[in-house]
């Protein structure tokens, strides 16, 4: 593990804009390992710190793959196999009536699936992340725009990183404790 | 408090968004009705009543489990009544907050934004009192588990999956359930700012708790909004799907006035017409009281207006082809059953749901209803209780004369009956007003989006 006494080094913005350019420019020095973050949602951001691609969207389809087959299934065992009950003469795997459930089980099972996905691939729940020991870090869940390159980061030095994040005139730069 | 509504000159639109706000005064705006230590007084009068009817609520159904279902007018034929009635109502209502949340958000309708959070609010608080009318009609809930879900029980009986019944306890389930996940991790980053902007200690412990340590990251970001997209394109086939389903329980039955297959879309068209109607209902009083009127706007209003207006229209329609089909079909049940609603014991009752559902509601032609609040809230009250009305009609005069003539029967409501409808009411305010108390009923991080600043310039 690492014995560096910080994690990183934050930047704070006052605008979306310019924490998009600061984000580009460390990722094009390469920087690898840093963070933005923000009140809401900036896709550019994400984009600049090179996170393109997540799987969300598979594990959503997995999740919906799973209800579909375990609602029929479950549908299928149960009125052919179980407990047959001869319905006015209706065949026992009488398929097309077992649809609707089958369609809400696999909704059902994609809607959690994407939550729980998220949540995990996210690491939330998480009670202590070092960002927070900064004072200032609670504007970025109200009007604040803050980039973080983190100490693990092979190309970090302290002095060297500071004065290129100095380049973008932010409005505060803090290291982050450990 | 802001002052009295302004309308832009002829031919502007209202904004979706006041002038002048910023990120800073919008945060502070909506998390204010949060964490002020004073809580206005209005609040606990609405709060206090809405117990009492809650306190209705609770000893009429408590007399209910004890005497049994005779206390309510269900009787053969009628054996539906009050609970059905009552169970479409409230779960039509709550299709306008998954519309407005997950259909407008796809076809990227950003005046959504203001009104979705606490239409998801509303979906959710109506479902809830929706699912209690099923449950309760059972007479013995605690015995209702088995005879609804699919669980390996001790006696080897499984549930019938051939019936719509039971297609609707995974249909209102499963809605519950997505429109809850929907909600809260809508909720997430908004109470990330709840807890950096709360002074007290422990309410910063409170809302960080079901933050769950949010930061903001780019890259929860990025996930979080792939989450919500696919959310909201898992939600607009499912609220499609739940009231077609309940529109099912009637249509798959032979009774004359329920046996076609336009039920469907019909049920659709009336649940949204009756959802916006409530999301008025919520959002007039709600921007009066608390001078939401920057972020709820004219245009939220009028927007709303004419959704209700085209959805009227739909309903209209199929008030129309009702009676066409019945017509069309040239069988007796079906013709005796348009001359029972014309001018059978019940007819007051059909003549009051279109005076409610049709005629009245034509005013929302009018620019001048569409942009006066207080119009919009009496054109919602109107439509909702004719919404109301249309499901007694469609439940209770199909029941009461179907096919024999011996068979026939009325239909009279009880105290109990009455004394529950309205008791959910009071559930439903009750739940409303402590979200609003509580909880953000504005999406903040949403809102943040709306403004011109928050776009990254090249």
């Amino acid at each position: 593990m690492s014995t560096t006494p910080i994690y990183g080094l934050m930047a704070e913005f006052d605008g979306p804009t310019e924490l998009v350019h600061a984000a580009k420019a460390a990722y094009d020095a390469g920087y690898r390992k840093m963070d933005t973050y923000t009140p809401y949602p900036v896709e550019e951001a994400a984009e600049a710190i090179g996170v393109h691609h997540n799987r969300v969207a598979l594990i959503t389809l997995i999740g919906a793959m799973l209800g579909m087959i375990g609602g029929y299934m479950l549908q299928f065992w149960v009125s052919a196999v179980d407990y047959p009950v001869n319905v006015g003469g209706k065949p026992f795997h009488s398929w097309p009536a077992f649809i609707p459930v089958t369609f809400e089980c696999a909704v059902l099972g994609a809607s959690i699936a994407s939550v729980l996905g998220m949540l995990i691939m996210n690491g939330l729940p998480q009670p202590y992340h070092p960002v927070f020991n900064l004072p200032r870090f609670a504007g970025a869940s109200r009007d604040k725009f803050f980039l973080c390159i983190e100490a693990q980061d092979p190309k970090f030095r302290l002095s060297e990183t500071r004065k290129f994040l100095e380049g973008f005139h932010p409005d505060d730069i803090s290291e982050v404790p450990n | 408090m802001q002052g009295p509504d302004q309308l832009p000159p002829k031919g502007i639109r209202p904004p979706i968004i006041g002038p002048g706000q910023t990120f800073g005064t919008l945060t502070d705006r909506i998390t204010g009705i949060v964490l002020t230590k004073h809580t206005p007084i209005f609040w606990f009068a609405i709060v206090g009543f809405a117990l009492m009817l809650f306190g209705m609520l609770n000893t009429a159904v408590g007399y209910l489990l004890m005497k049994g279902t005779g206390i309510w007018g269900i009787n053969i034929p009628v054996g539906w009544g009050f609970a059905i009635v009552n169970f479409v109502w409230w779960i039509g209502i709550g299709h306008a907050g998954t519309l407005i949340s997950a259909i407008l958000l796809l076809f990227k309708q950003s005046w959504r934004t203001s009104i979705n959070r606490f239409a998801e609010a509303m979906t959710i608080f109506a479902v809830m009192q929706a699912g209690l009318f099923p449950l309760i009609h059972t007479g013995r809930p605690w015995l209702a588990v088995y005879w609804l879900f699919p669980y390996p029980n001790s006696m080897g009986v499984w549930p019938q999956f051939r019936s719509p019944l039971i297609w609707d306890v995974f249909a209102v389930s499963t809605y519950f359930t997505v429109s809850f996940l929907f909600w809260g991790i809508g909720l997430i980053p908004d109470f990330a700012t709840l807890r950096d902007s709360a002074k007290s200690l422990m309410v910063r412990r409170i809302y960080g708790l079901f933050a769950m340590g949010w930061r903001g990251s780019a890259r929860h970001w990025h996930r979080y909004e792939t989450t919500y997209m696919l959310l909201a394109g898992l939600a607009t086939p499912l609220v499609l799907s739940v009231h077609s389903v309940v529109s099912l329980d009637f249509a798959v039955s032979v009774v004359p006035g329920w046996h076609t297959t336009f039920f469907p879309p019909y049920f659709v068209a009336g649940a949204i017409y009756s959802g916006f109607a409530m999301v008025l209902l919520l959002a007039i009083p709600f921007r009066y009281l608390y001078g939401m009127q920057d972020f709820i706007t004219l245009r939220h209003l009028q927007n709303a207006a004419k959704v209700m207006l085209a959805t009227g229209m739909i309903v209209a329609y199929a008030y129309a082809l009702e009676m066409f089909l019945g017509w069309y079909s040239h069988d007796k049940y079906e013709l005796a059953m348009v001359h029972n609603r014309l001018h059978g014991p019940y007819a007051p009752y059909y003549f009051m749901l279109i005076l409610c559902n049709i005629i009245i509601p034509q005013s929302l032609w009018l620019n001048k209803v569409r942009s006066t609040p207080w119009m919009l809230f009496l054109v919602a009250v109107v439509v909702n209780a004719g919404m109301w009305l249309e499901r007694f009609v469609i439940v209770v005069m199909s029941l009461q004369r179907d096919f024999l003539p011996s068979s026939w029967g009325m239909y009279w409501f009880t105290k109990w009956d009455v004394m529950i409808l309205v008791g959910t009411m009071g559930f439903f305010t009750l739940l409303f007003f402590l979200f609003i108390r509580f909880m953000p009923a504005i999406s903040i991080t949403e809102m943040r989006t709306l403004l011109p600043q928050a776009k990254v310039k090249e």
